[in-house]
């Protein structure tokens, strides 16, 4: 039996790395991408807490942080091709209007 | 070493050198797939955790769907290697301590969390290893009115991505 708190360490550097590529990332698909890892490591944590209580809510939790994933995919994705297809660009750096 | 702990190992180093690999790639389709390869070790994990509905789910809509969708808009920007800028002062000095103590704070934290209340109460719908029918039963009993909330919350997503998506005329 594998101890929770290694799946929580497991939780928490994926979720740090993800925080790390958010912030480092200069195209906005890359940085899109690095919020699915830092959902994915939550999930794990959820699934890991939902393990060691053996309660089933955490697994509901998780089947209803992909379908939000899902649906964040896809409006994310649609709003990424309308940005490039007016500012002909990926970098973030180029659409800093309301950047202070 | 057990087998499930040898096997816990080597999907976390799997997992954690795809998240690696997510931040050092120049290419974003090279980060698309290194996202798969986290995806697909979770999805194992999640097998070894005894939650083989989440697994498959996480195959199918992660791994599956969403990375499609990914890779798809990658291809159709005909996204290419990412310009290098340098980043500013405030985030090399401020930004990335701080990030590194994000990590390790979290990690602290769940390290000194000690698990035995948790294992002790063990109250609500208790699952063993064939757990996808009571999950079944708590997602259309328990959880049927936030069920059919995530389906208009669906509906809302499709057509917010097709009005944004759409040319205009």
């Amino acid at each position: 039996m594998i101890p929770i708190s290694y799946y929580l360490m497991l939780s928490a550097i994926l979720f740090g790395l993800g925080v790390v590529a958010f912030a480092f990332k200069r195209n906005i698909i890359t940085i899109f991408m690095s919020i699915e890892l830092m959902l994915n490591a939550v999930n794990l944590a959820f699934v890991a807490f939902a393990r060691s209580r053996n309660q089933l809510d955490g697994l509901v939790f998780v089947f209803f942080v992909i379908v939000v994933a899902a649906a964040e995919a896809a409006v994310g994705l649609a709003i990424i091709i309308t940005i490039a297809h007016n500012r002909r660009t990926l970098n973030v750096e180029q659409v800093n209007l309301l950047k202070f | 070493m057990s087998l499930p702990l040898i096997l816990f190992f080597v999907l976390a180093v799997m997992a954690v050198a795809g998240a690696l690999l997510l931040i050092l790639a120049r290419e974003p389709i090279h980060s698309a797939l290194a996202l798969v390869l986290v995806m697909v070790s979770l999805a194992v994990l999640y097998l070894l955790l005894g939650a083989e509905f989440i697994a498959a789910v996480q195959i199918i809509v992660y791994a599956g769907a969403v990375m499609v969708l990914f890779v798809f808009v990658i291809m159709l920007l005909n996204a290419g290697t990412e310009d290098r800028t340098h980043i500013s002062k405030i985030a090399t000095w401020v930004g990335i301590p701080l990030g590194f103590f994000l990590m390790i704070e979290i990690a602290h934290i769940f390290w000194h969390a000690r698990m035995t209340s948790a294992m002790a109460s063990g109250a609500g719908v208790p699952y063993d290893a064939a757990s996808t029918h009571d999950l079944s039963m708590a997602l259309f009993q328990q959880y049927l009115f936030p069920f059919e909330a995530t389906s208009i919350l669906i509906l809302i997503a499709l057509l917010g991505a097709l009005v944004l998506a759409k040319k205009d005329e």
